[in-house]
């Protein structure tokens, strides 16, 4: 994939809104190293968006979708929540599924694009929050798991239902208060991340959002691998500053308090062991690369001078 | 199965019915449909040419399966779009009429608000023919289930000529339809409003 698919025919250029203009001369497709250090030099594949101010989960996705490897050829998989807000916004095929059903619509949706398009990389991933992965939709979850099916989840934990104002959800943690949960939770915050690890997950990540670099590495390793060998699990924090009592300004504040290492977000990765190779594979690669990139350079440095 | 029910300018209510669902058909090949009865191709071209040419705004939306260029097919018929669009400029009266061609990028809802001066969206493509006055306009490159939607839409709450440019089977819900849409077949139509220049009075 190229830009060659993303042109704007020649004799409607001039009537084109500004931002596909943009998105077709500014945008990262076909940019094979893409990152979120992208945004701000390059067009986003999502600028305005209709969450909260300082919503955690406008981060999230920001980064996200900067670091994605394969922009043109990823279909994203939504489900009810938050995050179905934003989709209509981004510039990237998605689909939105049934509550819940995500896993199983990305499920037949990778199988037919490999018979569709069986010459092409084409990767899926699935961004649902806590509520669709976990309760409602956990069957799909595990069985999209269980089948090895090969792509990505990607889990928003706020831990409560947010957008329909503050219900108990599977994620939440134990003894939380929320508006519509008003007598606190009574069981632990179900270990989905270790779960996925026994349903044979290849990769995968508990985390928050907070550092963009980090956002970019465990997001192209999950898709990198959910298209090599098998499903990927990612389950990040993205709180929602409404319903746990926090100022537009205080999300970022709020996820470095809830890495820190005794608490329940800190940085936890499983890595198998096929997925191990992959990564060192990758990584040999990228560093072949950069050597190539620096030969060049020092080349076209003495022929200049 | 006849039926009395004919696809006109609106605004005919909040949820109007599908066109087809009242036992409006499609034409087939060769064919095209007026108000829901179905015409030769020729007759039209003609009776297209004559709203474009008789409305105080005449404008086509051109859809991404014409804006963005896909494959050559595409590329060509664009070309025929901006050569429509160019012609009917050509035979209005500046002074009366003004001609538009605005894009429909892609069918992704446009909230918080859309700027209706430079786009139409299929999920309220009232707006931007509210906000321009128009009442004659033209689909053309845009997916079937999207113009359907427009089409209904604009039926609903507009009293907008519709006309659909359609590369399938052609469109129950326009007033006016040609199916099996072409580069050739725009460019036809184009030939139509240059030849009927003059011969059809201004709006008032």
């Amino acid at each position: 994939m190229s830009k060659e698919r993303i042109k704007i025919a020649e004799e409607l250029y001039d009537i084109m809104p500004a931002e596909y203009q943009d998105l077709v001369k500014r945008a990262t497709y076909g940019n094979e190293q893409r990152g979120w250090k992208d945004i701000g030099n390059a067009k986003e594949l999502i600028e305005e968006h209709s969450l909260c101010a300082g919503c955690p989960e406008s981060m999230a996705f920001r980064y996200i979708l900067a670091s994605l490897p394969n922009p043109e050829d990823t279909v994203m998989v939504g489900s009810t929540g938050c995050t179905s807000l934003v989709f209509p916004h981004v510039a990237v095929h998605n689909i939105h599924s049934l509550f819940g059903n995500q896993n199983a619509i990305a499920s037949g949706l990778k199988r037919a694009l490999s018979v569709r398009f069986p010459d092409r990389v084409k990767d899926v991933v699935v961004l649902a929050g806590d509520g669709a992965t976990v309760d409602i939709g956990l069957d799909m979850t595990l069985q999209a798991w269980f089948r090895q099916e090969k792509f990505t989840t990607i889990c928003f934990d706020n831990e409560l239902y947010a957008n329909t104002g503050g219900q108990e959800s599977g994620l939440m943690q134990k003894g939380f208060v929320a508006k519509m949960a008003p007598v606190g939770k009574s069981f632990e915050k179900v270990r989905l991340p270790e779960i996925a690890r026994e349903s044979g997950c290849h990769y995968v990540v508990n985390c928050t959002v907070s550092k963009p670099n980090l956002v970019e590495k465990v997001i192209k390793n999950a898709v990198h691998i959910a298209r090599e060998i098998g499903p990927t699990y990612l389950q990040m924090y993205t709180p929602c500053i409404l319903e746990i009592g926090k100022n537009s300004m205080e999300g970022l504040q709020e996820m470095r308090d809830s890495e820190k290492p005794s608490e329940r977000f800190a940085y936890k990765e499983f890595v198998s062991e096929p997925a191990k190779e992959l990564i060192a594979e990758l990584a040999a690669k990228e560093k072949e690369r950069k050597a190539e990139a620096k030969r060049q350079l020092a080349s076209q440095t003495v022929a200049v001078g | 199965m006849t039926t009395t029910y004919r696809v006109m300018p609106g605004p005919e209510h909040f949820l109007p019915p599908s066109a087809s669902s009242m036992g409006i058909r499609l034409p087939d090949p060769g064919q095209a449909h007026i108000h829901g009865s179905i015409v030769s191709e020729d007759e039209a071209m003609e009776q297209a040419a004559r709203e474009f040419l008789a409305a105080k705004v005449p404008t086509i939306f051109p859809g991404p399966l014409v804006l963005w260029a896909w494959n050559e097919k595409a590329a060509k018929k664009a070309k025929a779009v901006r050569h429509l669009y160019e012609t009917i400029k050509e035979c209005v009266d500046p002074k009366l009429q003004q001609a538009m061609l605005i894009p429909m990028p892609d069918y992704r809802p446009k909230y918080p608000k859309i700027n209706p001066e430079i786009e139409i969206n299929p999920n309220h493509p009232n707006l931007t023919i509210w906000h321009n006055k128009i009442d004659a306009c033209m689909f053309v490159g845009v997916h079937c289930h999207q113009a359907n939607l427009s089409l209904k839409i604009i039926r609903g709450g507009t009293s907008c000529y519709t006309v659909a440019m359609c590369a399938q089977a052609g469109h129950e819900d326009a007033m006016l339809s040609f199916r099996d849409a072409t580069a050739e077949k725009i460019g036809r139509l184009a030939d139509w409003v240059k030849k009927l220049k003059g011969t059809v009075p201004p709006p008032e």
